[in-house]
């Protein structure tokens, strides 16, 4: 894979919120990067910032979080030259004031989002329709008529049934898995080149998640878009995505194409989350292997190794020392853990 | 009707701890300036089961289904509309929960106790542990001052949270630990039933794994039974003896666990099945996706309730609507194809 094909660099980034209590990291460092057109799993716990990195990306960070240091670097599609190649232009959105037009150009037409809970990020006093074309209007210069039949074509698309009716209706006439549909009908509106869903399944029930995964992938497949599926149930990861990072308070722990992380884990962090995960068909009434204590309070975090508490294979005086870098393990793979080299030589 | 009620009685020899024979749960629908009723919602309509005693009954289903419903109605939580929920109290006679006034009631409460789902909203924040994991001794008249706190403090160690922290209040402590708490409260009486509901689905994944080998311990360690509700497949496959699969109130699969996961007999169970996500990149997923919605339990469709989204459906699903039959030896299912499908269970 080469440099040409990313779509989304993070290095080293750093969000903080700063509160009076203390400093919240939310993101305490994180570097990986998104391919174009790829689906990334982003997994952790509640807590790990994943949502977090979502929002720092599209510069939505609720105050007073800020990005107090690294670079989000989007390679921007700036259209073709005449020998059909890809002109890209690199913006860093890390630095560009949030509120800036540039910024609201790409916030939901180039990359856009869907939420874990489409009732509280669906407005209750518009229809859907409105809401869609709103959308669509607000990046792109089209007249009522074909805005309004625009978003009828978007909800068929994502499977809505009588569209033409439903365009009229309000999100609490709509069922949780219908209304995930609209966010996403929206949320395709102006056809992203990258999609970031948060949790987008979480609150639904197992059938309608099947559905709405199903839905994902079709449209994925149709759009060509990039996806980065940020969620903290493994078996959606397994399902859909191709590589994962494995974040763990704020920092990104393992990155490894799916495979091999569901086969061969390396953190001590991930194996510890495989195995502790009830398999459907595995059935053994053993006791499952638990991660001991509890994630650390945010405003009292570990030093070195965040995971160094509750990691089995910790090793006094390097892993409570300094913190482990990103290291590479060729290929695809990268682990941040002492186990696999990266300690100073004492 | 009695036929039905005597074809889902256990025939083994561990006592039966709990009996729900006809359970039904009608809210009403209220309509105009009169609140007319309208109709009903059939949040639990006709549902039979029973747990042994020492044994974890799953019940799963989707949002909606009265999973929560059948469990709050056991404890009366909400009163049932009909039905008779039969237990096996400490003198080793049966009563029948539905039926006793409010003062028998409060005495047997102390045997029959409840988890809730979500640790935040379930304990009084203005409480201290002492007062939240207490309350249960006090109201029995089973401990008060000194051997209150001795007790209490016993309790939060044998959840795995410290002594110390007995004059705290919830807001101290996390997710996990909070739902420790509530486990600690549900234990305080010493019951014979707990009802488990949705008891790990707020936690994290690895503090899931903490709490629910908590659940399995303190089960064997004094001799509880769980019906446990939740929503998720995996857990209940892990922790569960039996599982029982309810659809829009009724029920439509029962069965040892393993045979349940392995050869459902229902459709929707095998929907629902494959519809989990299988932590194994390797499984190619072959999701059987269920069209159109979960119907409104108010207006539920005609027949078998399954029927417009099931693929096997025929004429007669529409029209007749099928009775919970014990197809083999403690595997019950309603589905008048029940006999002639062969169902795909979970692959291994």
């Amino acid at each position: 894979m080469n440099n040409q094909e990313l779509i989304i660099e993070v290095n080293n980034l750093k969000t903080y919120f700063k509160l009076d209590e203390g400093t919240v990291k939310a993101i305490d460092g994180a570097t990986f990067n998104i391919r174009r057109g790829e689906t990334l799993g982003l997994v952790g716990e509640s807590g790990c910032g994943k949502s977090m990195i979502a929002r720092s990306i599209l510069r939505i960070i609720d105050p007073p979080g800020k990005i107090v240091d690294g670079q989000i670097l989007f390679h921007r599609n700036a259209g073709f030259t005449d020998g059909g190649k890809h002109v890209e232009k690199v913006i860093d959105l890390a630095k560009i004031n949030p509120n800036s037009p540039e910024m609201r150009a790409i916030r939901g037409a180039e990359i856009a989002m869907i939420f874990q809970e489409p009732m509280t990020s669906l407005s209750p006093v518009y229809t859907i329709g409105n809401q869609i074309i709103e959308a669509i209007q607000l990046h792109r210069p089209v007249t009522n008529e074909q805005a309004r039949q625009e978003a009828i074509d978007a909800l068929r698309r994502v499977g809505m049934s009588l569209p033409e009716r439903r365009v009229d209706e309000y999100p609490h006439q709509l069922s949780g898995g219908m209304r995930q549909r609209a966010m996403i009908a929206m949320a395709l509106s102006c056809q992203p080149s990258l999609l970031l869903a948060d949790e987008p399944t979480t609150a639904l029930d197992v059938t309608t998640q099947a559905q709405i995964l199903e839905l994902m992938m079709r449209l994925k497949r149709e759009f060509g878009m990039g996806i980065v599926m940020i969620t903290h149930d493994l078996g959606v990861i397994a399902e859909i995505a191709q590589r994962v990072v494995v974040m763990y308070l704020g920092r990104v722990a393992e990155i490894a194409d799916v495979r091999s992380l569901f086969h061969d884990p390396r953190h001590p962090y991930t194996q510890a989350l495989l195995k502790s995960i009830p398999k459907v068909g595995r059935r053994a009434r053993v006791r499952l292997q638990s991660v001991k204590g509890m994630v650390p309070n945010p405003y009292d975090r570990p030093n070195g190794c965040l995971f160094h508490p509750r990691c089995p294979a910790f090793m006094p005086g390097v892993c409570d020392r300094s913190e482990p870098p990103l290291i590479s393990l060729g290929g695809e793979r990268q682990v941040s853990c002492f186990l696999y080299g990266g300690a100073e030589k004492s | 009707m009695s036929e039905q009620t005597s074809s889902t009685s256990p025939q083994k020899s561990v006592p039966v701890l709990l009996n729900v024979k006809n359970l039904c749960k009608y809210f009403p629908i209220q309509r105009g300036i009169l609140r007319r009723t309208v109709g009903y919602v059939r949040a639990v309509d006709k549902v039979n089961f029973y747990i042994l005693e020492g044994e974890t009954l799953g019940l799963v289903g989707e949002s909606g289904c009265g999973k929560t419903t059948t469990g709050r109605c056991i404890l009366r939580g909400i009163e049932p509309t009909s039905g008779e929920i039969i237990f096996l109290d400490e003198t080793e006679t049966l009563r029948d929960v539905a039926k006793l006034n409010k003062r028998d009631l409060g005495l047997l409460r102390k045997d029959m106790q409840m988890i809730f789902q979500d640790p935040y909203s379930s304990l009084n924040p203005r409480w201290t542990l002492l007062e939240i994991v207490g309350e249960p001794l006090v109201v029995n008249h089973l401990a008060k001052g000194k051997e209150l706190e001795e007790q209490v403090a016993d309790l939060l160690q044998r959840v795995g949270l410290r002594p110390e922290y007995m004059r705290r209040y919830p807001h101290a402590f996390s997710g996990g630990e909070r739902q420790r708490i509530g486990i600690a409260r549900a234990l305080a009486s010493r019951p014979k039933l707990v009802v488990c509901d949705e008891p790990v689905s707020a936690l994290d994944v690895s503090v899931r794994a903490q709490t629910l080998n908590l659940l399995q311990d303190l089960q064997a360690e004094f001799k509880l039974t769980y019906l446990f509700i939740s929503h998720d497949l995996s857990v209940v496959e892990h922790i569960c003896d039996r599982v029982a699969v309810m659809y829009v109130g009724k029920l439509v699969e029962m069965a040892e666990t393993e045979e349940l996961y392995l050869q459902p007999l229902h459709p929707y169970t095998e929907a629902l099945m494959s519809a989990v996500p299988k932590s194994d990149p390797d499984i190619v997923s072959d999701h059987i996706v269920l069209e159109g919605e979960v119907p409104d339990p108010g207006k539920p469709p005609s027949g078998c309730y399954f029927h417009p989204r099931c693929r096997y459906a025929i004429e007669r699903c529409r029209v007749q609507s099928p009775e919970l039959e014990e197809i083999k030896p403690g595997h019950f299912v309603s589905c008048h194809r029940a006999r002639e499908l062969s169902l795909r269970g979970v692959p291994v």
